[in-house]
Order: structure tokens, then sequence, then C-alpha cells
């Protein structure tokens, strides 16, 4: 069964080709962050116009590339959130209607739920259950991953998502956007001269806070003569801190919940230090740590077309209403088995 | 021919199809729940004429101005049709269709058409009715404070949401243009559906990668060296 996936949830247009027997056929990301990048940030208006204009060339080339028709497709999945809503709408409106005009089934997929089953794409996929770290511009999530559709949200950010934090700590560094990939080769010319708080480890619970760790830092950076040796030390100190917290959250969570599987699935998973400081601490607890290639890690429409691949294979599909939705808890997705006993975690 | 036509560029939803020489149309007043509506009403009108997409000849959409959202609704669900069943698209202006449907419905021989843009402007454009009883332009369309309609030396009834909230100016500014006006009227599929079918027929229908929406407003947001 070939599933076209459909990704348009932030500022990447990304479609792909999964089939359930071979795998994945063919991939591509059209990324706006150049454009954007001259705006300081993303242009939610901006990042939809640019949507429309890419979305339909993309799965044409798609397609071609992957030496397929659009006939040969047997349904399509599409994120229908969370994200921006102008641009999670162009994504959906044509997935479906596409859907629609091809007489195939259409599914609508959770984006979070993607970025979870990403590593399932890999050679060497780890088996359910398994911890999974969640880290990018938009999310940071620590959730136990039972099997298909079945999750239990263990710890999340109450205020900036990690890579967020990145990017504003770049910028106040003075770095450009998107700053948090700057920010880390900054930190490559640092000292260890400064100790920043791991924020919320001093308390029980799983929860992420960044904000007050960013005031932190311009207390810090305000305290110095801002020579580029500073910049560098505060950058080290600030990513130290990042990595720190995500390693005692997930240490605990591990502890917590018995399972013996890490997943580190965004696009802060690329940063070297965290992923060192997590393999680490996986080493110790006798865990294995699983990270999916890059690609599979920022967003991608790969991981939407096996999501929805495997529900459709499932039986599930939507009815002929589009759906979008900006903010969408986790928790309320359906499994597509029935066993959700027997799995809380302690 | 047949040829399907969606509008969703403002509060209304609409679909219609065209099949050898007679419009059927579903029309709804849909505020914020045009994704949930427009499928099922395509699909409606498709089951009633016992039609697959496959048999379609060509699909129009109202392609703007109006809402930046409402639009790219309309152009997403016709670029999803027209991609799947291979067919040429006719865009066609919101505002040539808010005017094909008052020439429709009254003997006026030209329409003030207006919506309004919000941040203090309004999307105006002057249509008159051409030889053949289809919407023609004269001059231009364009996103302007309500002060600097035009009327183009024309006289004419004024329509669109503009003239609700801009009637005063409007009328204060194109005293020897109006003769009456009339805020309700909003663009449907039907009259998308009609200019389709003549822009069809002019060769004016194009392939899915190039039917964009036309915003008209594209200076959106500042760059960080123009703050």
């Amino acid at each position: 069964m070939y599933t076209l996936g459909i990704e348009t949830s932030c500022d990447e247009t990304a479609v792909a080709i999964y089939h359930s027997k071979l795998g994945l056929c063919h991939h591509l990301v059209y990324s706006q962050v150049e454009m954007h990048s001259e705006y300081g940030g993303v242009v939610p208006e901006l990042a939809s116009r640019d949507h429309i204009r890419k979305l339909i060339p993309l799965i044409n080339q798609c397609l071609d590339e992957a030496n397929l028709d659009k006939h040969d497709i047997n349904g399509i999945a599409y994120t229908a959130g969370p994200g921006l809503m102008g641009s999670l709408l162009v994504g959906a409106t044509t997935a479906r209607s596409l859907a629609w005009s091809l007489e195939i089934p259409a599914i609508a997929i959770h984006h979070m739920e993607a970025h979870l089953l990403a590593p399932l794409l890999e050679k060497d996929p780890p088996s359910f259950p398994f911890l999974a770290l969640l880290i990018s511009g938009g999310h940071t999530l620590l959730v136990a991953v039972k099997s298909l559709g079945h999750y239990i949200l263990l710890g999340e950010s109450l205020d900036d998502a990690a890579g967020e934090a990145f990017d504003k700590t770049a910028k106040m560094l003075g770095l450009p956007y998107p700053g948090g990939p700057r920010l880390a080769k900054l930190a490559e010319q640092g000292q260890p001269v400064y100790s920043f708080p791991r924020p919320m480890t001093d308390r029980p619970g799983l929860d992420f806070s960044f904000s007050g760790l960013k005031t932190f830092t311009m207390n810090t950076l305000l305290g110095t003569s801002q020579t580029g040796q500073d910049k560098a030390n505060i950058a080290y100190a600030f990513q130290k801190a990042v990595a720190g917290t995500l390693s005692i959250k997930c240490k605990r969570a591990l502890q917590q919940t018995q399972l013996k599987k890490l997943v580190v699935a965004g696009g802060v998973s690329a940063n070297s230090t965290i992923r060192d400081e997590l393999s680490a601490m996986a080493k110790k607890e006798n865990a294995a740590i699983y990270f999916p290639r890059l690609e599979f890690c920022t967003d991608n429409a790969a991981m939407v077309a096996y999501a929805g691949c495997q529900r459709l294979l499932a039986g599930q599909h939507d009815d002929l209403c589009i759906q979008a939705r900006p903010r969408w808890p986790i928790n309320e997705l359906t499994g597509v088995a029935n066993e959700l006993s027997g799995f809380l975690p302690g | 021919m047949k040829l399907l036509a969606v509008e969703t560029a403002t509060e209304a939803c609409s679909a219609a199809l065209f099949i050898n020489g007679e419009i059927r149309e579903h029309f709804e007043l849909a505020p914020r729940t045009h994704t949930q509506r427009i499928l099922p009403m395509i699909e409606a009108l498709m089951t009633e004429a016992d039609l697959r997409p496959q048999q379609l000849d060509a699909v129009a959409f109202g392609c703007g101005p109006g809402s930046f959202t409402g639009v790219r609704i309309a152009t997403g669900v016709i670029h999803g049709i027209a991609f799947g069943a291979d067919l040429p698209v006719v865009p066609i202006s919101t505002l040539a269709a808010l005017a094909q449907d008052a020439f429709d419905s009254t003997n006026e021989s030209v329409i003030f058409s207006a919506i309004d843009a919000r941040l203090s402007e309004i999307f105006w454009a002057v249509y008159q009715r051409d030889a053949n009883g289809f919407a023609e332009l004269v001059g231009k369309e364009n996103v302007i404070p309500a002060d600097l309609a035009d009327a183009c030396h024309q006289k004419g009834i004024g329509v669109g949401s503009a003239w609700r909230v801009y009637s005063e100016v409007l009328l204060a500014k194109l005293t020897q243009s109006v003769i009456s006006f009339d805020a309700d009227r909003l663009p449907r599929a039907a009259a998308v559906a009609s200019l389709g079918v003549q822009g069809m027929l002019a060769g004016r229908a194009v392939s899915v990668e190039v039917a964009m929406p036309v915003y008209l407003r594209d200076k959106v947001a500042k760059k960080e060296s123009e703050r």
C-alpha cells in the first residue's frame, strides 16, 4: 500500500511516499528558512503563501522521482496539527481534496505522533515500548510510547521549547536567525567559566522550563564586557545547562517507567553536546539510545506517511471534513489496537 | 461542458456545478467552518449529478481578493481536485464573482465591487456588463483606503461588505456615481462557475501549478532591515 504523506505545519513544505512492504520510497523537504531569516523569525502569512506555491510542484516531483503515478497512491496522510493554522490549512485542504479527487482514503495525522514514530523508519528500529524525548523549535516533550496511538505524556515545557530557548539566547548573543545551530558553533570556543542553573531539576516531576534560563543568560551577559570570548563562554554554559536538564529529566523518566529504550528526536537532537550528555546518561542507566537520522528528526513528510500508513492499514480513515488543529493535545489520540491496559508509568 | 466551482473568500462558503448550460449551487453562510463544509457540499453536488471527479472538464475558483485564509482554502481544494483528476483551472476574481452575481439579478450595467480588507482598507474594483452579460473589469483591482475609491467615470451600484463598513466615506467620495448599494451581497460559486465557463471558452484556463491566490496586499511583514 502506497501512502502519500504531506507536511506543512510550520516553515517546511514536505512530501513523501511510504509503502507498507517496501518502506520509504522517496521524500522531499523544501525549507523556507532563508525567506524567514530576513524577518528574524517565521512570518505565518508568508509561510502559508509559500506552502501553497510549493506543495503541488513538490508532490509532482516526489512522484516523478519515485517513478510512480498518482494513481498508484492508495491513501493520503497529512499533518493536521499542532502547528501554524494557516500553514496547516494548505496541506490539509490540498491533501484531503486530492484524496477525494483520486477516490482514495485520507487520514489526519498528529505532528508529534509522526515525530514519535520517526525512529521506526530506520533499519534497526526500537521495538515498543520506548521512552521518547522530542526537542524542537516548537516542542519539548517526554512521552512513553506504548504502541501505535498509545502515548502517555510524561512531561513538557511549561514555557519556551528547547529550540526556542536556543534561538532566543542566540539572538541575545547577537547571532542571526535561526540562531540555535550558530550558538552551538560559538559554544565550541567557550570555556567552562560559568555555571548556569538546571531549571526545575530540584523538584520532582518531568516538566521543563527554559524561560528562566534565558533570563539568567541575559543577566550574566550584562555583567560582562560582552567580548567574543564572553559570549562564547556564555553559549557554552547555556548549552551545558540545557543538555544537563534534558539528561536529568530523561534519567528520571527512565527510572520511573522502567523503560530501557530512549529515542531522541526533533531538530535540537542534532546538537552534539546534547547527544553526548544523553548517551552518557543512557549508558549509566543501561538503556539503549536511538537517534533517528537528522532528516527524520527535523520536520519531514516521511514520518507522516509512515504514521498514516499504519493507521490506514489498521482500517482508520477520515470523513470529508478537512482537519486543521493548531493546538491538539497528544493525549487525545486514539490507539489502533485494543491494548490500553498494563502500562502505567510509576 | 462540466465545470466545478468553489468560492470561500468571505464568510460565505459555496460550490457550484455547471453541466451543459445549467448551474446547480450549494451555498451556506459558514464563518470559520469552510473546511468542514466545502468537500461535503462538492460531494453532494457530484452525487446529485451522478458524476465522478475525472468526468469533469475543468474547475474554477474564487481566487480572491478576500480573506487570505479563505482564498487559500478555495485554492488548496481546487489544487487537490485539479491535480488528482488532471483538470485545467480557471482562476476567477472574487470581486468579479461579486459583480457577476449582481449583474445576474439586476438590470444594472455598472457595479462597484468592494470587500472589507481590514487594516482600514478595502478591495475595490469597477465592473461593467459586457455584450454577453458577463462582468468586465474597468481599470484595475486595488487594495486602498475607502477614500481613494475611484468610480472610473461610471455610474452604478455598490455591492459587498466594504459598503457596510465604509458606506459614509464611499458615498461622500462617489456622490455623482453611486445609485444605491447592497452591502449584504456575497460572492458565490454560481457566479464563479458562469465566469469560469466563459474563461474556459476564452482560453483563460491554466495548469494547476500556476493557479494561485490573488491577495492584492503583498506587504504583510517588515524585514529586520526595514524596522
